[in-house]
């Protein structure tokens, strides 16, 4: 069988011979090998932490990554946003009639791949198949759960008065690497999508210090977005410097020819942190020599969103209204 | 209504097309709405276009007053 | 603090003390409208400077009958209508491009050329908007397509000119204005002369480049000129502008078109302010390859684009701003185009 077809979704054989042969050969473990209805996961008792999210992008491979390495990378990265260990995943599928087998092994071998590296297993899933036109080749649905250790609270709404902001990499790669994909950008970009697995990043750092108030992965609508929604959750006033902010010299470029702005391009490997300036060091010791101090939590009460330009002068920053698209004018 | 950049031009491809460096990519644009460029000089850049030759000097003036571009 | 600030802040402290009451100026460009706004210059700038958005934006002033003439091309069969991204969503009785699958979104107006080679069976149809910095590239385009002789391509010129603008707001009796920043990148096409003729209405210009120090000392020599009396035209952007600006592309715009009446948006029909492809090149005129109708398009009322675009009120004196009309949901052109006064307003507002 080279393409997909509609028996696979069907409960029969076909069906079982591909969960076989591509979920349990490739994402196998002694929960999901046994094949239940639902997975069994024997936890300590506490605060768990579940996020879900579906993963409809398009092209389903692009440069630096593909559907794969997101639907695992996008879950795990916010389930750990609460400071929670990442225990398991859920992995559903809906596949598109006549789409090629190889792609789909392709996909199922990355997400293996980011599995291992997350260090998080795969205990339940599912898989539906359409009709040829009612999908886009591969949709994916993850839902992940964590547990939080005692001691720790991480939410967007807990920034609190001189929290430092950082920004553990580069801001734009992925939205850029995206628009080549799509053919939106015709110039010949070295961008890669910034995708990565960082929970065992912040498992590391809370090792260090459990001081840590909001933790944040800036994808749609980009970093200003993101602190954005910190700023309205915890009521604060956020004030970032320009010349401080990670661009990488790449995405900066096109930027530049496109009109395109990079603090509201989305990011699919980096977090925004806001914690005490004593625990600034543990951020960025943990996070890497990439991670920057962007600005800090200036008032509590209003909420804002400012940026001291390269300039001096201070401009204020919103929600991304609407995806940008390269202007020349 | 002109987003333009100066960029510093690598290779004349021939007598219509000029490959210029941004970032760390190349890119071919058109030099059919200018006169004769050197490599090394700089062109203002406006939607795939060469439109004004600048030199070296000018441009890194230009630049030098542009974060980012030190 | 940075070298950049220094310069900055030093030529902030020059207008402070030159600086009359109630200085408004104009610029006329939709790049500086956001530049300005992204580098935060009002934030730093005396509280008694007023820059005020006149109608630069190209994306803004496109009639609405235009729009919808290029709309109505799309639905018209095995047609691509390629189009710069910020087109795209420009509102149109309830309508835009972006709801049509046939639309390609370009950098280049040379992409054009390639999809009528790659798409032998389709017409490519150019949406071409912008002023005199960009029709030269569309005159550019034509005549290659005319030495290609391709048969399937074509354009919808829509290109404007800015003086006629510009002597509409002078000649208003409704705005008061001290000045201009005049536009840097299509003096760089046009030369600086071009826009000599502000001297007989006394109205001083400086050409201003495009980042923070150039516009910000183009200010200073702004005011510097209005308390001389200095009129006519001043060039901050020797770098980029001569006297008489880049000959060959204005050689090749007068080769290619003539000009014409133009319907702005929110102003109404200005004389000689736009450009048409002259006869020699019909073949590559949209308007008459597709026989397309110019209908009228009635604006949404009480959107007060048009008076936004004279600088006749600010985005806070329109009823729709921040409310029913905001980027996500436009209803005027200031608001969706990425540039627009309104769009740069509600992103960028400054403290």
């Amino acid at each position: 069988m080279k393409n997909v077809t509609l028996s696979i979704g069907s409960g029969g054989k076909d069906m079982h011979a591909f969960i076989n042969d591509y979920i349990v050969k490739k994402l196998g473990n002694n929960i999901l090998n046994r094949m239940d209805d639902a997975g069994v996961l024997d936890l300590k008792g506490g605060r768990l932490a579940f996020t879900t999210d579906s993963y409809v992008v398009s092209p389903i491979f692009f440069e630096g990554g593909d559907i794969g390495l997101l639907c695992v990378c996008g879950t795990v990265n916010d389930v750990a946003t609460s400071g929670a260990r990442v225990v398991a995943l859920s992995l559903a599928f809906i596949l598109e009639d006549g789409v090629s087998l190889e792609d789909i092994c392709k996909v199922i071998d990355s997400i293996a791949k980011t599995c291992k590296e997350a260090n998080v297993k795969i205990v339940t899933g599912d898989t539906k198949v359409v009709e040829k036109g009612k999908g886009d080749k591969i949709y994916i649905n993850t839902a992940g759960i964590g547990l939080i250790e005692d001691g720790v609270h991480i939410s967007s709404h807990n920034a609190q008065l001189n929290d430092q902001v950082v920004v553990t990499g580069s801001v734009g790669d992925h939205e850029v690497a995206m628009m080549r994909a799509r053919g939106l950008i015709n110039l010949d970009v070295k961008v890669k999508s910034d995708a990565a697995p960082l929970n065992l990043l912040v498992e590391e750092l809370l090792k260090k210090t459990k001081d840590i108030h909001v933790i944040k992965d800036p994808t749609r609508g980009g970093l200003a977005s993101a602190l954005f929604e910190i700023a309205s959750n915890s009521n604060c006033e956020i004030r970032l410097v320009e010349e401080t902010i990670p661009i990488s010299k790449d995405t900066k470029a096109v930027c530049d020819l496109l009109g395109l702005d990079p603090l509201y391009l989305a990011n699919e490997g980096k977090y925004v942190i806001l914690c005490p300036k004593d625990s600034t060091k543990a951020v960025l010791t943990v996070f890497g020599k990439n991670a920057k101090v962007i600005g800090s939590v200036v008032s509590i009460g209003k909420v804002k969103l400012n940026i001291e330009t390269f300039s001096g002068g201070i401009r204020r920053l919103g929600m991304l209204d609407s995806v940008q698209l390269p202007r020349i004018c | 209504m002109c987003l333009a950049i100066p960029l510093k031009v690598l290779k004349i491809v021939d007598e219509t097309t000029l490959t210029v460096k941004s970032g760390n990519m190349d890119l071919n644009v058109s030099c059919m709405l200018i006169g004769k460029v050197l490599v090394g000089e700089y062109v203002l850049v406006h939607a795939g276009f060469a439109i004004q030759k600048m030199s070296e000097a000018e441009a890194e003036e230009t630049l030098s007053l542009v974060p980012g571009e030190q | 603090m940075s070298d950049l600030k220094k310069q900055i802040s030093s030529l902030v402290d020059e207008i402070q003390k030159i600086v009359p009451n109630n200085f408004v100026m104009m610029e006329v460009c939709g790049t500086h409208t956001m530049n300005i706004a992204k580098f935060g210059l009002r934030s730093l700038l005396p509280k008694n400077i007023r820059i005020v958005s006149g109608p630069g934006c190209p994306v803004c002033v496109t009639a609405s009958s235009d729009i919808q003439a290029a709309i109505d091309i799309c639905k018209k069969p095995n047609t691509i209508v390629a189009t710069f991204g910020d087109m795209v969503r420009v509102p149109c009785a309830g309508d835009c491009l972006q709801n049509y699958n046939n639309v390609k979104i370009i950098y280049s107006p040379m992409e054009a050329l390639d999809l009528a080679k790659n798409n032998k069976d389709k017409e490519i149809v150019l949406l071409a908007v912008g002023f005199e910095t960009t029709a030269p590239l569309t005159a550019v385009v034509i005549k290659e397509a005319e030495n290609r002789k391709l048969t399937n391509f074509s354009v919808l010129c829509m290109h404007k000119l800015v003086p006629q603008a510009i002597e509409l707001i002078m000649l208003s009796q409704n705005i008061k204005l001290n000045g201009f920043l005049l536009p840097g990148h299509v003096c760089a096409i046009t030369g600086s002369d071009y826009f000599d003729f502000i001297a007989k209405h006394k109205f001083s210009g400086v050409v201003a480049g495009f980042d923070a120090v150039n516009i910000m000392s183009s200010i200073k020599e702004l005011v510097k000129c209005f308390i001389d009396s200095k009129y006519g035209v001043v060039n901050n952007y020797p770098n980029v502008v001569t006297n008489e600006g880049n000959l060959k592309a204005q050689s090749l715009v007068k080769d290619v078109y003539e000009p014409c009446d133009s319907s702005w948006r929110g102003i109404g029909i200005i004389k000689h302010s736009g450009l048409k492809i002259k006869k020699e090149y019909s073949k590559y005129d949209a308007l008459i390859r597709f026989n397309v109708q110019i209908k009228e398009v009635k604006d949404p009322i009480n959107c007060r684009c048009g008076d936004i675009l004279k600088g006749e009120a600010l985005p806070t004196d329109c009823a729709y701003y921040g409310k029913e009309c905001t980027p996500s949901n436009p209803i005027g052109p200031c608001m969706v185009s990425t540039e627009g006064t309104c769009a740069a307003f509600y992103k960028y507002m400054e403290e």
